[in-house]
């Protein structure tokens, strides 16, 4: 997993509540067995017309950035981490949501792409600014928890020691499981 | 202070806390199907790891597969090869699996549970949001991604936060016709798609204490729609009457004592909850979706609403203008192209069971295509057994093989573009079941009626628009 502590980008603003995993990366996608080369069809049928040319008025085909900024409940619906391997395989390496659905979130910390929750007020800000200026500077801090728009209008984040440190150090929870497999074994002991 | 049946199964699957961090729990059940594990498999070879538990481990193809033709191979070369890759899988791992007609494939969130695989106080996983449909028998039970499977595979446990918990009750009796789908999607059209994020919820009070274990499914089943990591009623004699005689399941002495635990289960009375709803069970009618997420939904014979819980106003007039229905229109008596009944929300016997009672004795529209679907091959024989098949060839109804069908778009089984679909499953997404269909959510009794009259009906409209068409034709 890629290590990660700061993150600056411009945004991409997606401003909607609800973005189901459907939307992310439609079902018919899901056939393959590798995790490999989802972005292309990330959002694909919001991004792309019918007869697959892009859709002009879609975000993505009109802005570039490595963290996406959406509403609330991001990522609701389906388990499929090949949401999460779409968001990070495009370049996206954050998604700043005022909440985010349970199963999506652990997807996402997962793969590295960090999930950035912020109060109602806070986006709301957020959006105005990109509004304004499409090009403002969106700073995300791990190690501090800390995200910035423009370097003034900023807040905390939440994200646990162990997840952020995971996530700077690039190990992930299979490599700490790896490492503690005595303690399983002692439970299964005790239980079978 | 007391503890909740959550906490109870919780807290004895605990392996190890991690300081300001998440808990490691031990997994009891890991289902597996063909969509969410190749990528876990390949990368645990990568690590040099091997399946740490293959006898906790069950897996079936259910999501690419057809519903027709099952003894041919599989016409998709993509699916056929997702398969393929399954079977090597769980072969080289060890990994019980019920491949395509297997007389115990189907369905995994239906299998499980027929099968006497997942019991009761359990903790289960599995690559799929649905798996909260366990949580009917008394169990932890959450969907989870890819890496997770791996962890699974790897280490049999995974590393979680504990979630809040939310009691839900439902006091009082349900009205005549109002089935356990309708139940859910009330409770979802009352809370929206978010209003259990980061919760697991208690079911409680009279409807979910007299509900049929399949019918606790189907509630717990759409959980992960109002956004709870899932779902559980507390195990009582319902429970235990139906993992009895099961397969998988402890036999004789070995059951009682399992029963006695499980018996230990209940929630404390002064147990504490982060989150309490109540509602009534008489304000509960027949439901129907009219828009493109399941909190999106109403009483069938009441009017399109204006808002929705959680849904921004722009949001919602895209929703609509998606399904083509409009605020203070009606949802009954509208034409739909197909109705799906099957999935692992309504793809049971009692779902088919009442379909039939409704249909019996009248003839599927010509103006609809209709795909039943049963659930697994035990379903698919209980039904020819109890003569259901026979009732439902005979109003003009195919009966198709098991497997997840229409509900996700994944195999053969797609609602064309720019069609509306009336479906027992569980999501109403944008493109959910086919790029460009439109999916209208209900249960199976709705779901007969439409079959029959070929715009959405309640079944006491079916005799209604019989008598109707007689006068019109002479």
């Amino acid at each position: 997993m890629r290590k990660t502590t700061i993150i600056e980008s411009t945004g991409v603003l997606l401003d909607r509540n609800n973005v189901d995993t459907d939307q992310i990366i439609p079902a018919r996608f899901l056939k393959t067995t590798s995790r490999d080369a989802f972005g292309k069809n990330l959002f694909c049928d919001w991004r792309y017309d019918a007869d697959g040319s892009p859709n002009p008025d879609f975000v993505l085909n009109n802005r570039k950035g490595d963290i996406l900024v959406a509403g609330a409940n991001f990522g609701c619906g389906s388990s499929r981490e090949h949401a999460a391997w779409a968001l990070a395989d495009y370049g996206f390496k954050a998604v700043v949501a005022t909440s985010f659905a349970d199963i999506f979130r652990n997807n996402a910390l997962n793969n590295g792409l960090l999930p950035v929750q912020v109060p109602a007020d806070f986006l709301m800000e957020t959006v105005a600014r990109m509004n304004a200026n499409p090009d403002v500077k969106i700073t995300i801090n791990l190690e501090d928890r800390t995200i910035c728009v423009a370097g003034a209008w900023c807040t905390h984040f939440a994200i646990s020691n162990y997840k952020r440190e995971c996530m700077m150090k690039g190990f992930d929870d299979i490599d700490w499981l790896a490492s503690n497999s005595s303690e399983i074994e002692k439970y299964e002991t005790n239980h079978e | 202070m007391g503890k909740t049946t959550f906490d109870k199964i919780w807290d004895s699957h605990v392996v190890k806390r991690i300081v300001d961090g998440p808990e490691v729990i031990y997994i009891d059940r890991h289902l597996v199907h063909e969509v969410t594990s190749p990528q876990a498999f390949t990368d645990l070879r990568k690590r040099g790891l091997k399946v740490r538990r293959p006898d906790r481990t069950f897996a079936v193809c259910d999501h690419n597969t057809p519903t027709h033709d099952q003894d041919k191979p599989i016409a998709d070369p993509v699916s056929a090869e997702a398969v393929k890759v399954l079977y090597d899988n769980t072969q080289e791992s060890g990994i019980k699996y019920f491949p395509l007609g297997d007389p115990a494939n189907g369905i995994m969130h239906v299998v499980g549970p027929e099968q006497g695989i997942v019991l009761c106080g359990q903790t289960v996983v599995c690559g799929d949001s649905h798996t909260s449909t366990h949580g009917a028998l008394g169990n932890i039970a959450f969907g989870i991604g890819t890496s997770e499977v791996e962890m699974v595979l790897a280490s049999q446990c995974i590393l979680q936060t504990k979630p809040k918990q939310a009691r839900l009750e439902i006091d009082g009796k349900l009205g005549e016709g109002v089935c356990p789908k309708d139940v859910i999607l009330y409770i979802i059209s009352k809370l929206g798609t978010n209003g259990c994020t980061g919760h697991f919820v208690e079911y409680c009070g009279d409807v979910f204490r007299n509900m049929s274990m399949e019918g606790r499914m189907t509630v717990c089943n759409m959980s992960i729609e109002m956004g709870a990591r899932g779902g559980l009623v507390a195990p009582d004699e319902t429970t235990f009457e139906y993992i009895k005689g099961r397969d998988y399941a402890p036999r004789g002495a070995e059951l009682e004592r399992c029963i006695e635990t499980w018996r230990g289960l209940r929630s404390d009375p002064d147990a504490c909850y982060d989150a309490e709803f109540k509602f009534d069970a008489a304000d509960i009618k027949p439901m129907v979706t009219y828009g493109t997420n399941p909190g999106m939904g109403m009483a069938a014979d009441g009017t399109i609403p204006s808002s929705a819980v959680g849904c921004q106003p722009s949001d919602f007039k895209a929703a609509l203008a998606y399904t083509g229905v409009k605020p203070g229109g009606k949802m009954l008596g509208r034409k739909v192209d197909y109705v799906f009944v099957g999935s692992c929300t309504n793809g049971r016997m009692e779902d088919f069971r009442l379909f039939a009672s409704i249909v019996k004795g009248h003839r599927k529209s010509d103006d609809v295509t209709v795909w039943i679907v049963p659930g697994s091959k035990r379903v698919e024989r209980a039904m020819e057994d109890e003569g259901i098949s026979g009732t439902l060839r005979e109003a003009g109804f195919e009966i198709r093989q098991p497997g997840c069908s229409a509900c996700l778009a994944m195999n053969d089984d797609k609602i064309p573009a720019g069609k509306k679909c009336l479906s027992t499953s569980n999501r109403n997404f944008v493109g959910r079941q086919g790029t460009g269909s439109v999916t209208f959510l209900a249960g199976p009794a709705i779901a007969a009626a439409t079959a029959i009259n070929g715009y959405i009906s309640l079944p006491k409209e079916i005799a209604n628009v019989w008598n109707h068409e007689k006068d019109n034709n002479h």
